[in-house]
């Protein structure tokens, strides 16, 4: 029968959405790299857009392999891919190699290995395996716990290198926990903590305690009844609040380092002072600046293909890799950009389909979790290149240039999209 | 959480995000054209400056090229400082502080190090500066004048200034400008047009290629050569004989209105306001306020223009029957008015037109003027009449030269003289200095020159000028071609000729006669006063001279005005016939009289009312 063939039950909507976005993104790190002379040939290693099909082939062969894998496989070994998955990570303090100051990489000659990359997935991959056992139930704070720790060992190491961005998208796996069950105040709790730190430095202190005990004793007074919450949380919970509204200023001032403050006090809009706003915009908002330049000047279609003046002139910083959505702003226009962002919308969309529709709580955790970690990127990178959210480095999946990332891109979706295609197959295993 | 609250959240994001590009997009005012592109710059290419030739075809202005050796300091290799400096012939301190400077500028882009290098250094430099790493020379364009001469004429390009810029959106700042004269007046046909490039640069600002493969580029267009109506010769020589003298000379060819040479003394080399000394000497001519070796005079003094005004009144009392030739007055070495005599130089008896003219009579040129006057009804038909007359010659108004400033000089109008004494309150001899050319009325050498000019022509002239031919164009503006007649008839300019050329051979200028040529002309002292300390005093007279050759077929027109020159043949009748001889035979025959206006300098004339100390005026002795 011809259903029986892997390729025809793969879901091919995904499939065309990747492919767009994977091809359009090459000719973008095209545009953006190549300079004057085109007359090179296209799979140069010594050029970015280069290594970057070499990786795009790379990925295809690694697909083509994965696929005479069976699934149960990457199941039954997650535990030992998460354990070899920290060991590199922790490996990258003796033998990792430095790039503008993240020691993030494995020097592999012609090219670099990020194995933050790679653990995006093991960690997807662990926690899916974790929660589908049949024994863990997220109401338990004990396993709770245990989840929680599957997401904050390998947070820990990336920050240490430090990639603060990566550790962002480990984080992103709380939404997984959310969706199988972790109970929701745990995100409030998390939100309010955020909102007070961000509230005080806006406000100032006495404001802000002021308004948040306002706040905590109009919900004590007009709660419902029948909601108990033991007397431990209702003083613990606002202490824990005024500590952190009490310590912010120290946090800010001491712990933060100033090109953190710089990018808060942009964001908050904080400076007073008009030359050090100024200071500050040329030269931490620089990116963001240039960025939203070149997109506006892009209008309705664009400036046209290589023909982008901002883009070739090399005004955006790391254009080819965190701001590489510029470049298509610049020259393809609103219209191509709109694109963009809905087909990576359609994209996740359909991947939380694909995941709701799996028998197997493994396949739809890990969907849920390679969801969660392509949305974590796509919004945060183009909210930070439209200069809607503080500069965080982190790539946009299929676009950005980067060999590793698009490896593991291409082979955690399409781990994903070979568990959809086996879904009916693997009960009769 | 379900699956819709997620969905959700990714449908919101998504919206946010396309409802930003809307934003930056579509509405953002940042326009999206390369004038306002960071990332592109327009480049200019600059053609040459057009050529300037006198009417001969010699060359009077070209170009020449000059260096400057520029440095970008990002690019400087460690260099042997003792070894560059001695081929720059610059000091230790002074390269310190360049460098400083440029780096301050841009440590990325080219900044000047040396301006204005000679071609001798540059020469030397060009071989070695291969081996010093971050300089390189930049070559631009000067002008090149091929003459002392002319200056005022020829006048000078300089950088435009924030005032050009807003008027012209041709220009940019750096740019150079026709700022005087010949080079102002045509500007847009010497500087041609430049092309444009427009160049793709990265955010440092170095160029990167050419945008989009120079489809946006246009090519420079040449600048025109042009060839003027002076004659270098005569130019130089006219400037020679202005040696030491304050005042203009204006020559003219009367049937074409082509101007032979314009000279104003004291002038200065063109070439001083060239490279890399033109500020400190234009700053020195500008504060010289006493000589004023800046300010044309040949077409911006307005004196009186004396007795060569007596040929004109002459011709209006004949156009209108005042006069015939015949008629005479006797001149009683005055003339009375409102019984008061005033003095005449002509030594008395009775004058007809010719020995009135010859001889410079003022009571007959007075009386002469008295019965035009009475010919009408009213003073004021009679004065209109007369200053309709004067006009018709260029007077009183800007002639409409192709020079880019001038002077109108003055013919007093019937309101002016009602402003003064009151309407009907005045009559013929309230305005009789008019008939001697003193009074209220005024005239720029220039001026002079053209009425000369008119009078040779019997009746027409053609607007002076200095345009001759536009190389490339067949033809000059028709205003520089067209005859504008006098209101005099023909018939009447005989007898004043007659007069004219009775100067040169029996009258005020019997000493200066050219041997074999026919010349016209009439002296002019004109009376001179100022104001010292408040004080109205009486100065040496201004020596004026007109004078046209030769009679028969006139080629050359000439006014010439002496400041302090005493008498008309002194100074002025002098130079007028070294000027025409010069012009008709080429050579000069009487040396001796070449000789004294070349060395005579009329400094300490100029000095007397400086020295604070009482002084002679009109002294005779030279």
């Amino acid at each position: 029968m011809r259903g029986n063939l892997l390729i025809f039950r793969l879901d091919w909507i995904s499939i065309f959405l990747l492919l767009f976005l994977i091809g359009f993104g090459w000719i973008n790190i095209y545009s953006t790299t190549v300079g004057n002379d085109l007359s090179g040939p296209l799979l140069d290693l010594g050029t970015f857009y280069g290594k970057q099909l070499f990786f795009a082939i790379l990925s295809l062969i690694a697909v083509i392999l994965y696929s005479f894998i069976p699934d149960q496989f990457i199941e039954r070994f997650s535990s030992v891919f998460y354990i070899i998955g920290i060991a590199l990570l922790l490996g990258l303090f003796v033998f990792g190699k430095t790039i503008a100051g993240a020691t993030s990489w494995y020097d592999l000659g012609p090219f670099n290995f990020q194995p933050s990359e790679l653990m995006k997935m093991i960690v997807a991959l662990a926690l899916a395996k974790y929660l589908s056992d049949t024994g863990v139930n997220l109401r338990y704070r004990v396993h709770q716990g245990y989840a929680v720790l599957l997401l904050v060992l390998p947070s820990i190491l990336v920050i240490a290198q430090p990639d603060p961005g990566s550790a962002l998208v480990f984080f992103s796996l709380f939404l997984v926990l959310f969706r199988e069950g972790l109970p929701l105040y745990y995100l409030t709790f998390v939100l309010s903590f955020i909102l007070a730190f961000a509230a005080t430095l806006k406000f100032g202190m006495t404001y802000t305690f002021i308004g948040t005990l306002a706040l905590y004793l109009s919900y004590l007074w007009l709660k419902p009844k029948r909601l108990k919450t033991p007397l431990w949380f209702n003083l613990s919970y606002p202490s824990i609040l005024f500590v952190i509204i009490a310590s912010t200023t120290w946090v800010y001032n001491s712990v933060f380092k100033q090109h953190h403050r710089d990018r808060f006090s942009l964001w908050l809009n904080l400076e007073t002072n008009q030359d050090r706003l100024l200071d500050i915009k040329q030269s931490i908002g620089y990116n963001t600046y240039q960025a939203k330049q070149a997109i506006a000047s892009g209008r309705w279609s664009g400036k046209g293909f290589l023909e982008g003046t901002r883009t070739k002139g090399d005004f955006v910083p790391a254009q080819h890799s965190d701001y590489i959505f510029s470049s298509v702003g610049e020259e393809w226009g609103f219209i191509t950009s709109a694109l963009v962002i809905l087909s990576f919308v359609a994209l996740l969309l359909r991947f939380i389909y694909l995941a709701d529709r799996q028998k197997k709580a493994f396949h739809r955790i890990y969907g849920y979790g390679i969801t969660s970690i392509l949305f974590i990127h796509f919004s945060i990178n183009i909210g930070m290149v439209l200069g809607m959210l503080p500069t965080i480095g982190i790539p946009l999946p299929f676009f950005s240039y980067g060999g590793s990332s698009l490896l593991f891109f291409c082979l955690m979706c399409y781990i994903f999209l070979k568990m959809d295609a086996n879904r009916l197959k693997t009960h009769f295993d | 959480m379900s699956r819709f609250f997620y969905s959700l959240v990714i449908i919101i994001i998504g919206l946010l995000f396309i409802g930003k590009l809307v934003s930056l997009q579509l509405f953002y005012e940042e326009s999206n054209n390369v004038e306002s592109d960071p990332a592109i710059t327009k480049n200019y290419l600059y053609p040459e400056r057009g050529f300037i030739y006198d009417r001969s075809g010699n060359l009077l202005v070209g170009n020449q090229p000059a260096y400057d050796v520029m440095v970008t300091p990002r690019e400087v290799a460690s260099l042997d400082t003792l070894e560059f400096l001695k081929l720059l012939d610059l000091e230790k301190e002074e390269f310190i502080d360049k460098m400083a400077r440029a780096n301050r500028y841009s440590t990325r882009l080219p900044s000047v190090l040396v301006a204005n290098l000679s071609k001798e250094s540059y020469a030397a430099l060009q071989e070695k500066l291969r081996r010093f790493q971050g300089f390189f020379i930049r070559k631009k364009s000067l002008r090149d004048y091929y003459t002392t001469s002319a200056a005022h004429v020829l006048g000078y390009i300089s950088e435009v200034n924030t005032d050009d810029i807003r008027r012209n959106d041709y220009y940019i700042p750096g740019e150079n400008i026709g700022r005087t004269g010949l080079e102002r007046q045509y500007e847009e046909l010497l500087r041609g047009r430049k092309g444009v490039s427009y160049v793709q640069k990265d955010r440092f600002n170095r160029v990167i290629g050419p945008y989009k493969e120079g489809s946006l580029d246009s090519l420079p267009e040449m600048g025109k050569n042009i060839h003027i109506t002076i004659d270098k010769t005569l130019q130089e020589y006219g400037e020679r004989l202005m040696n030491g003298k304050r005042g203009g000379i204006v020559a003219i060819e009367p049937k074409t209105g082509e101007i032979l040479s314009m000279i104003s003394g004291p002038t200065y080399d063109p070439s001083m306001l060239v490279g890399r000394q033109r500020s400190a000497n234009y700053t020195a001519m500008y504060y010289d306020s006493l000589s004023r070796p800046t300010w044309d005079r040949s077409i911006l003094a307005q004196p009186s223009p004396g007795s060569p005004f007596k040929a004109l009144n002459a011709l209006v009392a004949l156009q209108e029957g005042a006069i015939n030739p015949r008629t005479t007055y006797s001149c009683d070495e005055g003339f009375y008015v409102a019984g008061v005599k005033r003095g005449c130089h002509c030594g008395g008896g009775v004058r007809d037109l010719n020995s009135g003219l010859l001889h410079s009579c003022n009571a007959y040129f007075a009386e002469s003027f008295r019965s035009f006057y009475r010919k009408f009804e009213t003073t004021t038909e009679a004065h209109d009449t007369w200053e309709a007359h004067m006009k018709s010659f260029g007077l009183g108004d800007f002639l409409g030269t192709d020079l880019p400033t001038g002077a109108p000089g003055r013919i007093p109008s019937t309101e002016f003289y009602d402003r003064a004494y009151g309407r009907n309150r005045w009559v013929s001899t309230f305005v009789i200095s008019n008939a001697i050319g003193q009074g209220e009325v005024a005239a720029t050498p220039l001026q002079l020159a053209n009425m000369t000019a008119a009078i040779a022509n019997r009746g027409y002239f053609i607007t002076p000028h200095l345009i001759k031919e536009v190389e490339g164009e067949n033809t000059i503006d028709y205003k520089f071609r067209g005859k504008r007649y006098t209101t005099i008839d023909e018939k009447h300019f005989e007898p004043v000729i007659k007069g004219m050329e009775a100067v040169y051979t029996s009258g005020t200028a019997r000493f200066l006669q050219v041997p074999g040529i026919r010349i016209a002309g009439k002296t002019g002292t004109v009376e001179n006063y100022t104001r010292i300390d408040g004080e109205k005093v009486q100065l040496t007279d201004h020596s004026v001279f007109v004078a046209f050759a030769p009679v028969e077929d006139p080629k050359i027109a000439i006014a010439v005005y002496i400041e302090h020159g005493y008498y008309g043949n002194r100074y002025a009748g002098h130079i007028a016939s070294l000027m025409i001889e010069k012009y008709l035979k080429g050579e000069i025959s009487r040396v001796d009289l070449e000789k004294r206006m070349l060395e005579k300098t009329l400094a300490k004339e100029y000095a007397k009312p400086m020295s604070g100390k009482p002084f002679e005026i009109n002294e005779y002795a030279w």
